[in-house]
């Protein structure tokens, strides 16, 4: 293994951040696949990679596992296997990435829905000998659920199959005959090869009919999603600034509402509602420490100062008067449920929505989704893994955008009260 | 601020870090009725107290700040800890590991035993003792392997004990930091920042470090592969040579395990430019204790610890 070359340095433009998922069955070569990604960048260190040189030894191994740099729990490395999503950094120089390992098995579908709702773009990995199976299918579903607007079909173990260009083929007329009904917005193949490097971040000759982008260079010219900012301005309220500091007289009558930009941007001088009062007034100043913004854009951290003295408190929404959301104390929802208690029909449930709560009830289960075969199937219950649309009653009203329009106003989780536990996601219709 | 609020501006990935873990720091404020921000002083949790300055001013912190005191600390990051909180005008509570030795709650093998993994005990002691339901810390998910899977809110049981394989899920941005009387979240805002990250934004913020973290002379013994500094507490043995090194500290933890590293660097633009092309990670250089296997780090946070 040779010697750690330089890490690029911090001085080239800065692109912003990237967060993908990567999602597989246990041998699509997963791990390698993200080894290779932190081996090839230079982000693995000496010392890390010393303490994989030695467990591969004790495991008889002649190359170094880089599949260990991401299995990390006790449990797993006795199994041999990744059972929890992991986070993973490496840098490029321009941009900084986010990796979310999401595990493959049936069992851990949680996971994988936990991995991909933070995630910009999936790969999905398959196994090039064995082409799509019903994992492919179902993590493919789940990243459309989940919304994640670009995917990448990654052929893998290429090595195995001859670097067949009829394999590769075949198995992207196979994939593209059930992800065809998805409607991913932008689908990409790639062929590659994780433990040879093939494609990842060199190109290797080992592929030469294959003249698109490496995984490398797809992710270095993919928007960052929150690059993008023509959706509507959603203000979740957070906290409320209410200094009273009786040494300076100053901040007697500073309100400031704190929050995160949820979606869309926000100027000085905007015209502004206030949900649930409904109460307009205008944006007297967009700050941070004490210093003005001319403006604030989507998943950017600000204080909001109001022209009229409003009375806001958390939970509460500023949007921009005349893109108002959905009022609603009904939701229509597909919803993964999470825990190993089933959900009950009878049982009142918290959903917590941007930063406000309510008691919620379950008022129908339309249907369940088979997610092996996408087929949707009348349901009673449902229980952990389900994904199923859904009905909720709720006792305070939610300021709401469907799923697709906005992620940050479309999403919920369910809290079951009895234990605290988050036991379900929702996204809204 | 570096962030020019406009219509297709990217946010920088340090804008994007940052933002995150306002974001985190206020969902606390928000949801926890007695939350605490641990401060020892150390790089990172210098980066928290200005994150929770973006976050809160310009109203006061709505917590507190905690430091466990293994009695361990170079006295330039003690001087520091206290300065920081005084010129923020913010509440520092000190709990120390030699008051639970006293308590005979903490029970040492040997004197001279390294103390970070007893900091649990009085940790969960000051929990106790303040009820606590929420501790903001600095932890990164980039450390070391077991931190790679905490949740960003990381439910912690009445014991203080983390249980990996049963997490609470935590997904988009909606953190569920709902807890029981007795039982305690820790949260960790800057999970997603790595070393690089801490020091990028120590360099645009202008932050200051306790000396240590710089490059200066200090008599310095080899031992076990790493550079151990002459202390009151690490004191000479016989057949130990002494060297004047220049080195600085890459953390700054409990003074019998934390090691400096050999290094010019006297400013933070030079850490950056030798972090960057440094070949051993942060905590394999530095922290002894972290070595005994693979699996150390999850097994004390099992235990309790941060």
């Amino acid at each position: 293994m040779s010697a750690i070359e330089k890490l690029p340095l911090a001085a080239l433009p800065d692109n912003g951040l990237l967060r993908f998922l990567t999602c597989g069955s246990v041998d699509d070569g997963k791990s390698t696949l993200i080894g290779r990604l932190l081996f090839d960048s230079k982000t693995i260190l000496a010392d890390t990679l010393h303490a994989m040189q030695r467990t591969s030894e004790k495991r008889g191994l002649d190359v170094v596992d880089l599949s260990l740099l991401t299995d990390g729990l006790q449990a797993e490395r006795e199994q041999g296997i990744t059972i929890d999503v992991a986070y993973r950094y490496f840098t490029t120089g321009t941009r900084k990435y986010i990796i979310a390992d999401a595990p493959g098995h049936e069992q851990y579908t949680r996971n994988m829905v936990t991995a991909a709702s933070t995630a910009d773009l999936a790969i999905i990995l398959i196994d090039a000998r064995k082409g799509v199976l019903a994992q492919t299918r179902r993590h493919s579903y789940l990243a459309h659920l989940l919304g994640i607007p670009r995917v990448v079909v990654a052929v893998n173990k290429m090595d195995l199959v001859d670097y067949s260009v009829e394999v590769f083929e075949r198995i992207k007329a196979d994939y593209l005959a059930f992800a065809g009904k998805l409607g991913i917005n932008e689908l990409r193949f790639m062929p590659m090869s994780a433990l040879r490097g093939d494609m990842i971040v060199d190109r290797g000759d080992r592929l030469p009919w294959y003249d698109g982008p490496t995984l490398f260079e797809m992710l270095e010219t993919t928007p960052a999603i929150h690059g993008a900012h023509a959706e509507k301005f959603r203000f979740p309220v957070q906290y409320v600034c209410r200094p009273q500091d009786s040494s300076n007289p100053e901040l007697h009558d500073y309100r400031g509402f704190m929050g995160r930009v949820e979606s869309g941007e926000l100027a000085i001088g905007d015209a502004v509602t206030v949900l649930p009062s409904g109460l307009e007034t205008r944006v007297k100043d967009i700050q941070v420490l004490g210093e003005s913004l001319p403006g604030a854009v989507a998943e950017q951290s600000v204080t909001i100062l109001l022209d009229d003295e409003i009375d806001i408190s958390r939970g509460d929404m500023i949007v921009k008067t005349g893109e108002l959301p959905q009022v609603s104390k009904k939701i229509e929802a597909m919803l993964c449920w999470l825990s190993e208690l089933p959900l009950d029909p009878r049982r009142k449930y918290l959903i917590r929505h941007t930063t406000r709560d309510s008691k919620a009830m379950l008022a129908g289960i339309a249907f369940r989704v088979d997610i092996n075969s996408m087929e949707q199937q009348p349901a009673e219950r449902l229980a952990m893994n389900d994904i199923a649309r859904v009905s909720f009653k709720l006792a305070q009203p939610i300021f709401a955008d469907s799923y697709a329009d906005s992620r940050g106003t479309g999403a919920f989780i369910v809290i079951d009260e009895s234990s605290n536990n988050t036991v379900g996601a929702g996204m809204i219709v | 601020m570096s962030t020019a609020a406009l219509s297709s501006v990217t946010l920088s990935h340090l804008d994007w870090l940052e933002s995150e873990a306002i974001h985190i720091m206020r969902e606390v404020a928000g949801q926890c009725s007695n939350p605490v921000l641990l401060f020892s002083g150390g790089k990172d949790s210098i980066c928290m107290l200005r994150i929770a300055e973006k976050a809160f001013r310009p109203g006061r912190f709505p917590f507190p700040l905690l430091h466990i005191d293994t009695g361990h600390n170079y006295r330039e990051v003690t001087e520091f800890r206290d300065r920081a909180a005084a010129e923020l005008g913010e509440r520092l509570i000190v709990r120390s590991l030699e008051d639970s030795m006293a308590r005979g709650t903490v029970v040492l093998k040997s004197a001279d035993e390294p103390r970070n993994k007893h900091q649990s005990v009085t940790l969960l002691e000051a929990i106790e003792e303040f009820g606590f339901d929420a501790c903001l810390g600095g932890a990164r998910r980039d450390e070391e392997k077991a931190r790679a899977k905490e949740r960003i809110f990381s439910f912690r049981d009445e014991f203080g004990q983390w249980d990996p394989k049963n997490q609470r899920p935590e997904l988009w941005d909606l953190y569920n930091a709902r807890s029981f009387k007795g039982e305690n979240m820790r949260v960790f805002p800057i999970s997603n920042w790595t070393e690089i990250d801490v020091w990028q934004y120590i360099e645009r913020e202008k932050l200051a470090l306790p000396s240590i973290y710089f490059a200066h002379r200090r008599p310095i013994v080899r031992r076990a592969g790493g550079l151990l500094p002459v202390t009151e507490v690490t004191p000479v043995r016989a057949g130990d040579t002494v060297e004047n090194l220049m080195v600085r500290f890459r953390t700054v933890g409990d003074i019998t395990c934390t090691a400096p590293v050999e290094s010019d660097a006297d400013s933070v633009a030079a850490i950056i430019a030798e972090t960057a092309i440094t070949t051993i990670t942060e905590r394999g250089a530095t922290r002894l204790d972290d070595q005994t296997s693979d699996a150390s780090m999850e097994q004390r946070k099992k235990e309790g610890y941060f």
